[in-house]
């Protein structure tokens, strides 16, 4: 249902981006449509079909508690995903070439979003600061549509046709890590230390991708683990990351503070066994136990009221979008198409066992949402786009179109 | 694409799939192989137990008087884990409360510390995760106070609770057999974890003595539980499971108020007369058993106490007193626990042992003024010659020298200083079928055996003091030479004997024996069913309070069997001559004068005095008796430590005794209709054991948190509102709610009503 309005969506989009009307031209675009990785587009509305209810679980008994309408983060994260659609198909339909030239562009909107975060009109929402609030209850997270930025500019700038050459020259990786720096260099300031993972982790991928010698990656792997070492030495870190990384090597160490969220999420995980306790029939979900859980926390909600069925069921979905993801990255026409595609992979599926995997106690805690599956406009619209992106890049596999 | 971009696209793939491997086989173990163990541990996190005290039931005497009632009180408790966990450990919120309650800060403290080794009372015995009450007659305003204000006094509650509480009717105070609570301790709590229905929690007090413990499982009842959903903020998101709690069962007991009350004045009377006459007097016992069924209608000793002083945490005071020698150990139940020697009411066992040994009952025998057992001469009371006589007479005057011969002639039967290999001691022995030297079985804790000393008990004795002895042989008493240089030669020349061959059964042994003197012990309880069977005609009946358990409605919870007695392996003959010889005690025998002026034709008493010599201190004072003669129904022993001769203290202490029961003087009503115990079992009165509560209602017993237990109970009503014991919640913040998330509403919603 939502799919199918995100294709509509995208139509009508078409005319104004492209700016003109061919009627030809206005058929074989959406004759491509058929042409769209549908078993990417299944994944992705399975999962947002269940991150929905998942949700709607989440927050209902809260909502009612507090008096307020139970249903309406359910309704406005609907709301959220049919938009996020139709900003995926607009992209899908864009000829992602023409990226390159705005590219820039959109590098210079995220940073400019996130120095506004920085500045007086950002705001801190559940104890992060990565908001502005835009008035009648709208509110932006730049740091997601940083991630989308980031991927298409490293994307132009490692991608570009080379003569002879395999992998970026030196001067290409220094501008990349520069530029990357930036923005990374602003989330870690709100501070939001798993967005700034993210970006590292999609950085090292795509530098890897784009052909980058080892030496080169071993040389910044070897930085990023000397930097966190001294980061952790110098104690430039806010205590209650240092108790959060503390609690994530011994749960039970202070089961009341930092260690309480870990405790409780694998608790609700653990409890729901193998058929989980039934939708909406969550108890660790219905009392609260586990903080922040229609966003960062969303997989508990899975693993008690579905159990290892539908938790497993979210991995697999998750694969499953990897791996249409992964595929479209070896199937791309050019390597910017490539490295676009495999971006998102990166920053995915780092996101993904990232946010799994603390839950399940085997990663430390940070504030990331699942994509596809948590509540969050601008995670969901961003998630969306990255969507759109790989469909794009999928749609002109062929050199010929 | 080139090929190094392919490679490590490929990479990528393997990375992701391991990726997802590794989160799959997480989910497996988490959620497959431990999803047993976390759902358990979920179970624990989201649900919280609120136990709902049980009120206890009362304990009643025969025709339904409470000994025992509860009183409904307004109690505020203190929760030390919450207050341990504010900044200043609680400082601040003590000062405040103790404001309130207009205590000193100082003492609320010491009401609070926990007690351990060498810390004074006040303190609190039981578990320091529970709720300790700091004061049960709470103003209930000032309750309010508390109530409306919790921000201010975080891990202060005020609740409605039953407390324990004695009135005392007809001047029945009986604490010994009553018993008292105490709270249960961490270590009992502890043991009872692993049993799943255990009746006990760790707001429960536990009968510690008396028949609180004996009965402590008839009359606890069972507490309820309520088991509710908490959120992570510990607020109650819903109800799981009920059960509600089951008030305890009213124990009646074979006690009547009106007998035990008079038992107690006849024993203050005999130890004030026995103080003027210059003795201590600093004991008392008095037991009132029914003769046919071992019913035991009073139970009386000597120095009491008041039981309320274990309510609401006792002092260091009261209970130095209770404990200590100054006040004569009142804790001590003088009639089941105090072991004195008998004197001459052991004549009874000595009597039966000689006619069973082959003298003739209807023997004449001579009673001189002394005997000489061996070389030393033992002595008649007063060293007085009565002449020849048969055993009637020797009962009636008490003549010694008759058994002293009998047991002489025993003695040297068996072999005398070198004795056979299986001496036959028959004092012994039929001392031992009087049921003397073992437990009677009553249903009450911490019986005496008494002492039957034999050639065995010499034996162990002598190794036990042998040390003790032989150095005082050699090194003498210098101590006492500079003081009274004769009677320590005396003691050195005893502990030289001692020391040798103090595990010798001698003679003199075997003479005191038979007269219920040296180290013959009994209890006043022993004595009193050893009557008894000479009264019934030959049954040791097994001596017992408990009746029934009753319902507060009057339906029985269940009847106390009527424990099995005993047959007692003594001629039929013998026992009727000993009733026609007691009969004449009271007559024209030792008790005569003390029972001079009773009206013996409408109740004739039996009894026998008894006198017991006790080294350093004054005699024992003993009366043991039945009556009526021809158609027993009661057996009456009374005894004073330190009283005098058993007919000047003890006889008129029995004939008071037995003057209530019949209503002998002038005016008064019988204790006992018709000399009769009622035959049915007495309606609990009106009001469940609670009073000042309202008609009907109970006490409204607050259901308390568990130890880790944080929510807020709902109010279910006030105590005029529940007329069927539904427990009345006042209940604030438990240990781990922060204060800001406490309901206010529900707390102060939750205030008595009676307090507004």
């Amino acid at each position: 249902m939502i799919g199918g309005l995100g294709s509509g969506g995208a139509g009508a989009g078409l005319g104004t981006v492209e700016g003109y009307g061919d009627r030809t031209v206005w058929r074989r675009r959406l004759a491509g449509l058929r042409r769209l990785d549908w078993m990417l587009v299944l994944a992705v509305v399975a999962l947002s079909v269940l991150g929905a209810l998942l949700v709607r679980s989440a927050t209902v008994p809260l909502l009612t508690e507090q008096g307020k309408d139970p249903e309406s983060f359910f309704h406005r994260h609907l709301f959220n995903l049919m938009i996020g659609f139709v900003l995926g198909g607009v992209v899908a339909l864009l000829d992602y070439r023409l990226l390159r030239a705005y590219a820039p562009i959109l590098y210079v909107l995220s940073c400019v979003g996130l120095v506004a975060v920085l500045s007086p009109l950002g705001e801190t929402i559940n104890g992060s600061h990565s908001w502005i609030v835009l008035g009648g209850g709208f509110q932006v997270q730049p740091s997601e549509f940083a991630k989308v930025g980031l991927v298409v500019l490293l994307a132009m700038l490692l991608g570009e046709p080379r003569d002879g050459e395999v992998g970026p020259g030196h001067k290409d990786i220094l501008w990349a890590l520069g530029l990357a720096g930036l923005p990374a260099a602003l989330v870690m300031g709100q501070p939001d230390l798993g967005t700034t993972l993210v970006f590292g982790a999609v950085v090292l991928g795509m530098l890897a991708i784009s052909g980058v010698r080892k030496r080169w990656l071993a040389g910044l792997v070897g930085g990023g683990v000397l930097a966190a070492f001294l980061v952790f030495f110098f104690g430039l870190l806010k205590p209650y990351q240092v108790a959060r990384f503390t609690a994530f090597l011994d749960p039970s160490h202070d089961p009341r503070g930092a260690g309480y969220n870990a405790q409780q999420a694998k608790i609700a995980v653990g409890s729901g066994g193998v058929f989980g306790k039934g939708l909406f029939h969550g108890e660790q979900t219905g009392g609260h136990f586990v903080p922040e859980q229609q966003t960062d926390f969303i997989f508990t909600v899975a693993g008690e009221e579905l159990g290892f069925i539908g938790a497993g069921a979210i991995v697999v979905l998750l694969g499953v979008v990897l791996w249409r993801a992964l595929r479209i990255a070896t199937q791309a026409a050019d390597l910017f198409g490539t490295l676009v595609a495999s971006g998102v992979v990166c920053w995915l599926a780092f996101q993904s066992f990232e946010n799994i995997g603390m839950t399940l106690g085997i990663m430390p805690i940070t504030g990331l949402p699942l994509p596809f599956v948590s509540y969050g406009g601008s995670a969901t619209f961003a998630n969306m786009i990255a969507l759109g992106l790989l469909q794009a890049v999928h749609l002109r596999r062929n050199p010929f179109d | 694409m080139n090929t190094r971009t392919h490679f490590r696209l490929m990479v990528l793939y393997v990375l992701v799939a391991a990726m997802l491997l590794v989160l799959m086989g997480r989910l497996w173990t988490m959620q497959v192989l431990d999803g047993e163990r976390y759902r358990q541990v979920a179970a624990q996190n989201r649900t919280r137990d609120i136990v709902v005290p049980a009120i206890r039931g009362m304990i009643l005497d025969d025709k339904g008087r409470p000994l025992v009632r509860n009183r409904t009180a307004l109690v505020v408790s203190v929760d030390r884990t919450t207050l341990m966990r504010q900044k200043d450990r609680g400082e601040a919120v003590l000062k405040r409360l103790a404001g309130v309650l207009g205590i000193t800060y100082d003492e609320l403290q010491k009401r609070i510390r926990l007690c351990a080794p060498g810390i004074r009372r006040p303190c609190w015995p039981g578990s320091p995760f529970q709720p300790i009450p700091v004061d049960d007659r709470v103003d209930p305003k000032r309750a309010l106070q508390i109530m409306e204000r919790q921000e201010e006094f975080p891990g202060v509650t005020a609740q409605f609770q039953a407390v324990r509480e004695y009135p005392e009717p007809e001047g029945a105070n009986a604490a010994q057999a009553l018993g008292y609570l105490q709270p249960i301790t961490q270590e009992e709590l502890d043991k009872r974890k692993g049993i799943k229905v255990t009746g006990y929690s760790g707001v429960d007090l536990v009968g510690r003595d008396g028949l609180e413990a004996a009965y402590d499982a008839d009359l606890r009842g069972r507490p309820g539980v309520r088991r509710v959903l908490v959120d992570s903020q510990g607020r109650v998101t819903g109800t799981a499971f009920e059960r509600p709690a089951e008030p305890g069962g009213h124990l009646v007991t074979s006690i009547d108020a009106k007998v035990q009350g008079a038992a107690e004045r006849a024993l203050r009377n005999a130890m004030k007369s026995a103080r003027s006459q210059g003795h201590p007097a600093d004991a008392a016992a008095a037991v009132v058993l029914d003769v046919q069924t071992g019913k035991v209608v009073a139970l009386a000793s000597l120095p009491t106490y008041d039981p309320s002083v274990w309510t609401g945490g006792i002092s260091q005071e009261e209970y130095d007193a209770l404990l200590g020698k100054k006040r004569g150990e009142p804790l001590i139940s003088r009639a089941t626990q105090g072991q004195f020697a008998p004197g001459s009411t052991f004549k009874i066992s000595s009597l039966a042992a000689a006619v069973a040994d082959g003298y003739p009952l209807n023997g004449i025998y001579p009673c001189p003024g002394s005997y000489n057992v061996g070389s030393r001469a033992f002595r008649n009371f007063e060293g007085q010659g009565h002449g020849d006589m048969n055993l009637h007479r020797a009962l009636v005057v008490s003549c010694d020298t008759i058994f002293y011969k009998f047991a002489y002639e025993q003695w040297l039967r068996d072999g005398g200083m070198k004795p056979r290999a299986h001496p036959k001691d028959p004092m012994v022995a039929m001392a031992r079928k009087w049921g003397f030297g073992s437990r009677t079985g009553i249903d009450l804790p911490g019986e005496s055996t008494g002492r039957i000393p034999d050639r065995g008990w010499k034996r162990r004795y002598w190794e036990a003091t042998r040390e003790a002895s032989c150095k005082a042989a050699k090194q003498g008493y210098p101590n006492l030479e500079r003081t009274d240089p004769g009677r320590a030669a005396y003691l050195k020349a005893i502990a030289a004997e001692n020391c040798a061959e103090g595990y010798v059964w001698r003679a003199g042994d075997a003479a005191n024996f038979s007269v219920g003197q040296g180290d013959v012990l009994v209890t006043p309880l022993q004595l009193a069913r050893a009557y008894a069977a000479v009264a019934n005609g030959g049954r040791l009946v097994t001596p017992h309070l408990g009746v029934a358990v009753v319902r507060s409605d009057g339906s029985v919870v269940r009847r106390i069997p009527t424990p099995p007695s005993k047959k007692l392996d003594v001629d039929r003959k013998v026992l009727e001559y000993m009733r026609k010889a007691l009969a004449d005690v009271t007559k024209e025998g030792t008790a005569a004068g003390a029972f001079s002026g009773f009206d013996l034709k409408k109740v004739h008493v039996a009894g026998k005095t008894g006198t017991a010599e006790v080294y350093g201190k004054h005699d024992t004072s003993w009366f043991a008796s039945f009556a009526p003669v021809d158609k027993p129904r009661f057996a009456v022993v009374a005894m004073i430590s330190q009283g005098g001769t058993g007919a000047s203290a003890a006889a008129p202490a029995v004939r008071e005794i037995y003057e209530a029961i019949y209503g002998l003087k002038k005016g008064a009503k019988p204790a006992l209709e018709d000399g009769e115990l009622p035959k049915e079992l007495p309606k609990p009165p009106v009001g469940s054991g609670v009073i000042g509560a309202g008609s009907d209602a109970q006490p409204s017993a607050a259901p308390t948190a568990s130890p880790e237990a944080s929510l807020d109970a709902a109010p279910d009503g006030s105590p005029e509102a529940s007329p069927d014991g539904a427990p009345n919640t006042v209940l604030t913040d438990g240990p781990e709610l922060p204060p800001s998330t406490a309901p206010r509403t529900e707390a102060t919603g939750a205030s008595p009503r009676t307090a507004r």
